[in-house]
């Protein structure tokens, strides 16, 4: 039997700089996790996109104007001090969305969700879709589904579960060689996978030796500004969306643009620079 | 044709007449049941809602139902738990449009459910964490409280009660009523404020989000404080509809007047808190979060300053002053305007805290989003409407839901007494 010696906390890192806006990811999660989709795509308020593309920009005129793409999975969060009470799951009255401690993600589970949508209403991500119709494949493309994934019915909701079928996968070939430790490689979400640009980096943030946590280094003190807010990046090129709200995402993104950065959050008049003084280069390098 | 069926003594309109309207009615109510059977057969791509919008139309006429069917918990209240007699002449009402409005609401809730076979997951897999599982518990139970209030009421008909097993229950429920009133006004503390809960719990949402006391946001205690404020309007203005149609004075302006009176000192010091509130989380909560107040009301088509005036000061202050002034509340048409503009107000802020909380954008990328319901939200949103006209009306005319009816129409000038 696998005894986990320090809980897993996975999470992934998304380097804007590289990113193309391409959708490769986006493309590689709906055929990874039987994601459904319309004949009519084009109103994408009521389409599931657990891994959506945000087209950011820096709004500033010809010749100055500069463009990034944002991807945006489930952001995974830890909730107020990291303690397991993300926006979602706190609300969700059934227990159908449950906060994973060994791994740190998000479940969702469908044959318990009765379609109330009060985890989509908590979560300011937009990471949670419902699913208005039955799920319909063209004549034939039901047979390239994925059997590690079950399809959803209509009138429950879903999101990116960070391909955790792939993580029972990996935790079940580590079991199979008589290990407790599940390499790096062998645990990686299918956007991480399909990335053209490398863009995505994905594993576990609490293992020194994983890629994402040498990017990343987070925090795992308490930001002094903000008690709410734990696992703050020391890297200082890295941010996290809404990190002021206090729902502690997993997702990290890094760019190299302050516009862009700045894009990250909201701030009052003044305050960035503030913030840059405090959490910038300065204070982590 | 159904005379035997009608209290004695009471003068009601002819039975084909009574049908007609009856029919009419019943034909919004069918166009309703269609609408809500293609969102149960067919699913909820029937509506208009959609992913920004996983709370909408429906959830916001759940609330505003509830708060103004608080109504019957709050006059409860007053009556049983602290004797205030009077009462006693409007608490039948009161009691039957709370059974309306907390019936409509889990009717409501059953439409709205994508799955509604698993609705009992609910109860089965509860989150003690969850507002909306506390909303469950206490709604189910408040309604089934509502229930028993209203049974001896529908005892009292007049050949029901000359069984006589039936008169001594009714009898005995109504000597046993103080019990069930403070059951009631218990469970309405906790389903109405969890309702508030269920906003002001959503930290993602800087909009929504209040700071609280142990485990309750704010919103929690403002959500009960508004619905035993404006809930007695609502059953005043109902009551006030009711007497419009039929013709004839139902209740003593002396028992309008104190009820008017009550709720005006409850709206007066409800909106006191809720400019507290609204003050502080303008003020610290959300720059504490990095949103300014103007984030909130502009940059969209429709939600502007004007909605937060409206709710708390021309819907809120406004008709708690007019009903705590002696002499613009026993004024019949300054009364009406308050009690219009107060049952408007608590609606508007249900809809502010479902409707508004949705369209916000809270990533500094995202854009507002406003929708339109679809005709089958509106038509089931409706329903209740219908369905509440439809009970009132059968509860009118066989049941003694007026105990001053008959003296007031039988003695005309008994009116100002």
């Amino acid at each position: 039997m696998i005894h986990d010696k320090k809980a897993h906390k996975y999470g992934m890192v998304i380097d804007l700089d590289k990113c193309t806006g391409c959708g490769t990811c986006a493309v590689s999660c709906m055929s990874e996790n039987n994601v459904p989709f319309k004949e009519d795509e084009s109103d994408k308020k009521d389409s599931i996109t657990w891994m959506r593309v945000y087209r950011l920009t820096n709004n500033r005129p010809f010749p100055d104007t500069e463009v990034a793409f944002l991807p945006r999975p489930c952001q995974h969060c830890g909730g107020k001090g990291d303690h397991g009470h993300s926006p979602c799951v706190s609300v969700c009255p059934a227990t159908a969305t449950d906060y994973g401690y060994d791994t740190g993600i998000v479940s969702q589970i469908y044959t318990r969700c009765f379609g109330c949508r009060y985890c989509m209403a908590a979560c300011p991500y937009h990471a949670r879709y419902f699913n208005w119709w039955d799920p319909v494949w063209p004549e034939g493309m039901e047979k390239y589904l994925s059997p590690n994934v079950s399809p959803r019915m209509r009138g429950v909701v879903e999101k990116c579960s960070f391909c955790y079928h792939r993580y029972q996968l990996a935790r079940e070939k580590a079991y199979a060689n008589g290990s407790d430790e599940i390499p790096e490689a062998d645990y990686q979400t299918a956007c991480t996978t399909a990335c053209p640009a490398g863009a995505i980096v994905f594993g576990d943030l609490n293992n020194p030796s994983h890629k994402v946590h040498q990017i990343v280094k987070p925090d795992p003190h308490p930001d002094p500004l903000n008690p709410d807010v734990v696992g703050k990046s020391r890297n200082p090129k890295v941010f996290r969306l809404l990190e002021r709200l206090g729902t502690n995402p997993k997702v990290y993104y890094m760019s190299e643009r302050e516009w862009v950065r700045k894009l990250g959050d909201h701030y009052l008049d003044g305050e960035w620079d503030k913030v840059k003084n405090v959490y910038g280069s300065a204070s982590h390098e | 044709m159904d005379a035997a069926l009608i209290p004695e003594g009471a003068k009601r309109c002819s039975f084909p007449k009574f049908m007609l309207g009856i029919a009419i009615v019943g034909a919004v109510l069918l166009w309703g049941v269609y609408a809500m059977l293609l969102c149960w057969f067919k699913g909820l791509n029937q509506t208009n809602m959609n992913d920004y919008y996983g709370f909408a139309l429906w959830i916001w006429a759940d609330l505003a139902v509830i708060a103004v069917g608080g109504g019957a918990f709050f006059t409860g209240l007053l009556k049983y738990i602290f004797k205030i007699d009077e009462l006693k002449n409007i608490i039948n009402f009161a009691v039957i449009i709370g059974f309306i409005c907390y019936s409509s609401a889990l009717l409501i809730l059953a439409i709205d459910i994508g799955q509604p076979l698993r609705g009992w997951f609910i109860f089965w897999h509860a989150n003690v964490h969850s507002m909306l599982t506390e909303v469950a518990f206490c709604l189910s139970c408040y309604f089934a409280v509502l229930t028993i209030e209203f049974i001896p009421n529908i005892l009292e008909n007049r050949q029901l009660n000359k069984v006589p097993f039936f008169h001594h229950l009714a009898h005995n429920m109504h000597g046993v009523m103080a019990i069930f009133a403070a059951t009631g006004a218990f469970l309405s503390f906790f389903h109405q404020g969890s309702l508030g809960g269920v906003a002001g719990v959503m930290y993602g949402r800087p909009f929504a989000f209040r700071e609280g006391l142990l485990i309750w946001p704010w919103s929690f205690f403002l959500f009960t404080w508004s619905a035993a404020a404006f809930g007695p309007c609502f059953t005043l203005l109902v009551t006030r509809i009711t007497e419009t149609v039929t013709g004839k004075k139902l209740v003593k302006d002396n028992v309008v007047h104190l009820l008017a009176k009550i709720s005006g000192w409850m709206i007066f010091t409800y909106m006191i808190a809720k400019i507290i509130d609204t003050w502080y989380w303008a003020y610290y909560t959300a720059p504490g979060l990095g949103f300014e107040l103007s984030h909130f009301y502009t940059s969209n088509g429709f939600y502007g300053y004007w909605i937060l005036v409206a709710e708390v000061i021309v819907c809120g202050v406004i008709p708690g002053l007019l009903l705590i002034n002696k002499s613009t509340r026993e004024n019949p048409t300054f009364r009406l305007i308050a009690i219009v503009l107060a049952v408007i107000g608590v609606c508007i802020n249900r809809w502010v805290m479902v409707l508004q909380i949705m369209a916000v954008p809270v990533m500094p990328f995202d854009t507002w989003a406003l929708y339109i319901p679809s005709w089958q939200e509106v038509a089931t949103t409706i329903l209740p409407v219908a369905y509440g006209i439809i009970l009132i009306a059968v509860a009118y005319r066989y049941l003694p839901v007026f105990p001053q009816e008959l003296e007031l129409n039988r003695l005309p000038e008994a009116r100002e007494s």
